[in-house]
């Protein structure tokens, strides 16, 4: 999280409002641009995970582990102002095959008529999170990225609607804020294909509203406490797709076998349904420790829920599903070079998409408890800095994750746990 | 028996008599920094202890761990960080090489300096910037072997009239304020470029044409006060003891009248008269936008 220092920076369009904020101010070699990447041993284990057997392919659960040296994506970060009250962020990023991709691209025209009140961003950003998911803590494939701001129910089929609030999404924001950044607002127009390039998915749109307010409370300072609120929609069909057909081997007569598959026509999903997500957070400082908590709500329609076509009717029983979750993320803060994290995550299905049936996971048909696709995860970690420095960044990062999934394994509808063991360097330059 | 009294009396005179003498002055060693201040606000009381936390998280990468202004960006800082240790400080509301209150101290963490790389600590809370005083106090001797003195007083402003700006304006040639600040107060005047401040770093006179804030805040009293009590440190000296306080008042209006970009009740005045009209016009037409954003 940023300090209120920072976060007034960032809200001021990374000015410093002394009147030398353009560019021109600083040295020409001067170009605001880092790198962070992170090399790490990791260790991953999932407790239920699919694999051959005396039941065939795929048709047993056994405990998986993998473990060994590896390395992060690579971020390139550049951003800063254009000329006065026109700031920028770009930010290609890779995963750690070194696949690019833009995760930022945006421009922002900052204190419009000089007030404070009017700030407009357009391109693709992360959204007005108090917590940042891009400047998390947590670098484990569980723990880096929030649970609740990506959580989907396990009725839905991975791929079909894609959606996150940690995931930067396209649109156009405006915010404005108190001098003092006390006072926060904003509101987004967004498109809703989950801050993805080329409008893949469809025509819709969805909105992004956060508001928050900072008091202070005695010795302990400045404490923040604010809301926020997604809604948006989604496609559940497509006018058209793309059918390729490719051979992927020869039978034993040597005839050619061959392999369809279907993929959307860029721009053509139709039959929108809407997805909302709520949520209440409080940022509280004491001392050395601080503590953010966050309440989470979040409904997703019935053919978002079950991953159909809105043209196609529901099963007997559907609902639209239904979820409350929340975030528990504290740090102790010995010195500013080290610090300690620790985060529980839960989310409770409150409204399961289908009938509860006793028995095994049935897709389109029933679940087996009022629990399916609840999650808890627990994460602690470490951070280390041996040096203190404005142009370079480097530490020491341990952390481990445990995450618990209900009903979700995939033979016996048992629970599923899976648990990351991180140790690495964490720098930027 | 008489032996070991003697000896303590010896002992006593040992100790004793070095303590005295220096306690006499004369060979009075210099006073060292306290590694505990307090700073008084209002009714704010800062402590160093509180600020020490905040200073080595936002501060001291420009002013440096000892508070010297040598910070690892210091040399990319124009102008650069100020030096605690030496305990000058631009911005006062008391005479002239006196040390600032806290409070003067208190209101530069707010303000900022505009055209540094100082930003506004508005962010933080009036108890963070209480304590950040406190702790900017333990790196110099002078908070020690100095009490700051009371601020300079302000007397009320007079009316406005044209004739204040012009008279303001006949004093901005006598007390040759030109030659730095430049005839039309753009900064540029012949003795600009050979101006250093007390680190012997070039300094640049403030243009009045780019803003309508100065490093010590952006009302007529503000103004007032900078030439009451000059900026330490840099070249801009204190008016006080030849500058009458209307007089004073009078500069301001005129000084106001130079900000030609800024809309302001002197500015507004002085275009009503033909020779001021005269004058903004031919200013404005000569200031161009750089495409930087920043009015020249």
């Amino acid at each position: 999280m940023l300090s209120p220092f920072g976060q007034q920076f960032k809200d001021n369009g990374y000015q410093m409002g002394n009147d030398r904020d353009a560019p021109i101010f600083q040295q020409a070699a001067y170009w605001p641009v880092t790198f962070r990447i992170t090399p790490v041993w990791h260790r991953e284990s999932t407790s239920r995970a699919q694999v051959d057997g005396s039941n065939g392919p795929g048709g047993n659960e056994a405990t998986v582990t993998t473990h060994g040296f590896d390395w992060s994506g690579l971020d390139f970060h550049t951003g800063g102002t254009l000329a006065k009250n026109f700031s920028f962020y770009v930010l290609p990023s890779s995963d750690n095959t070194g696949a690019f991709h833009f995760e930022s691209v945006w421009a922002r025209m900052d204190n419009i008529g000089g007030s404070s009140w009017f700030n407009v961003k357009l391109g693709k950003f992360e959204l007005d999170n108090l917590l940042s998911e891009k400047r998390i803590l947590t670098l484990t494939n569980e723990a880096g990225v929030y649970q609740n701001y990506h959580f989907q129910p396990a009725t839905e089929t991975p791929g079909f609607y894609t959606f996150g609030i940690g995931d930067n999404q396209d649109g156009l924001e405006w915010m404005g804020h108190s001098k003092d950044d006390r006072t926060r607002v904003s509101a987004a127009l967004l498109s809703s294909n989950d801050g993805s390039p080329g409008l893949p998915t469809n025509r819709g749109y969805g909105g992004y509203f956060a508001a928050s307010r900072a008091f202070e409370v005695g010795s302990l300072g400045l404490q923040r406490v604010g809301a926020f609120a997604y809604l948006g929609e989604a496609p559940t069909y497509y006018q058209s797709n793309l059918t390729t057909t490719t051979t992927v081997g020869t039978d034993g007569d040597g005839n050619p076998v061959n392999s369809t598959t279907t993929t959307p026509y860029a721009g053509t999903g139709v039959g929108n349904k809407g997805f909302q997500r709520y949520g209440l957070i409080g940022m509280w400082y004491l001392k050395k420790f601080d503590i953010t908590t966050i309440y989470f709500h979040g409904v997703d329609n019935a053919y978002l829920g079950l991953s159909l076509p809105s043209t196609s009717p529901l099963p007997a029983g559907a609902h639209s599903p239904s979820w409350n979750g929340g975030l528990f993320e504290s740090h102790y803060m010995f010195n500013p070079q080290w610090i300690l994290i620790n985060r529980y995550e839960l989310i409770r299905m409150s409204q399961q998409a289908l009938p509860v049936v006793a028995g095994p996971y049935v897709p389109d048909v029933s679940v087996p408890t009022s629990t399916f696709g609840n999650i808890d995860v627990v994460t602690f970690g470490m951070r280390y800095y041996p040096f203190i420095s404005s142009r370079a960044g480097f530490a020491y990062h341990a952390e481990y994750s445990i995450l618990r999934q209900r009903n979700v394994s995939p033979v016996t509808s048992s629970d599923l746990t899976t648990s990351s063991l991180l140790l690495g360097f964490d720098f930027a330059f | 028996m008489l032996n070991i009294k003697k000896l303590c009396l010896n002992v006593a005179v040992m100790l004793i008599l070095p303590l005295a003498a220096m306690a006499q002055g004369g060979d009075q060693p210099a006073a060292k920094p306290s590694s505990h201040m307090e700073s008084h606000i209002g009714n704010l009381t800062g402590h160093s202890e509180a600020g020490a936390q905040l200073y080595y998280r936002y501060c001291w990468g420009c002013h440096g761990a000892r508070g010297n202004g040598d910070g690892e960006n210091a040399p990319y800082v124009t102008p650069q960080p100020r030096n605690f240790v030496a305990g000058t400080f631009k911005c006062r509301s008391t005479p002239t090489g006196t040390l600032p209150l806290d409070s003067d101290l208190y209101d530069t963490l707010g303000r900022g300096f505009n055209f540094t790389n100082m930003p506004s600590w508005a962010a933080l809370t009036a108890q963070n910037r209480a304590d950040l005083v406190a702790f900017i106090k333990t790196f110099s001797a002078r908070w020690v072997a100095e009490k700051p003195v009371d601020p300079i007083p302000i007397p009320a402003e007079p009316k406005l009239t044209v004739e204040s700006i012009k008279h303001g304006g006949e004093l901005f040639q006598k007390l040759e304020c030109w030659k730095c600040h430049g005839q039309e107060g753009r900064g540029d005047g012949p003795s600009a470029s050979t101006l250093t401040d007390s680190n012997d770093q070039p300094i640049r006179p403030y243009n009045f044409t780019s803003s309508n804030r100065s490093k010590c805040g952006k009302t007529n009293s503000d103004l007032y006060r900078i030439f009451m009590t000059g900026l330490d440190g840099t070249p801009m000296p204190s008016f006080a003891d030849v500058v009458k306080p209307e007089d004073a008042w009078d500069l301001v209006h005129y000084l106001r009248t130079l900000q030609v970009n800024n809309a302001s009740p002197e500015l507004a005045l002085w275009e009503t008269t033909p020779e001021g009209k005269a004058i903004v016009t031919a200013k404005k037409v000569e200031n161009t936008y750089t495409g930087s954003g920043v009015k020249p």
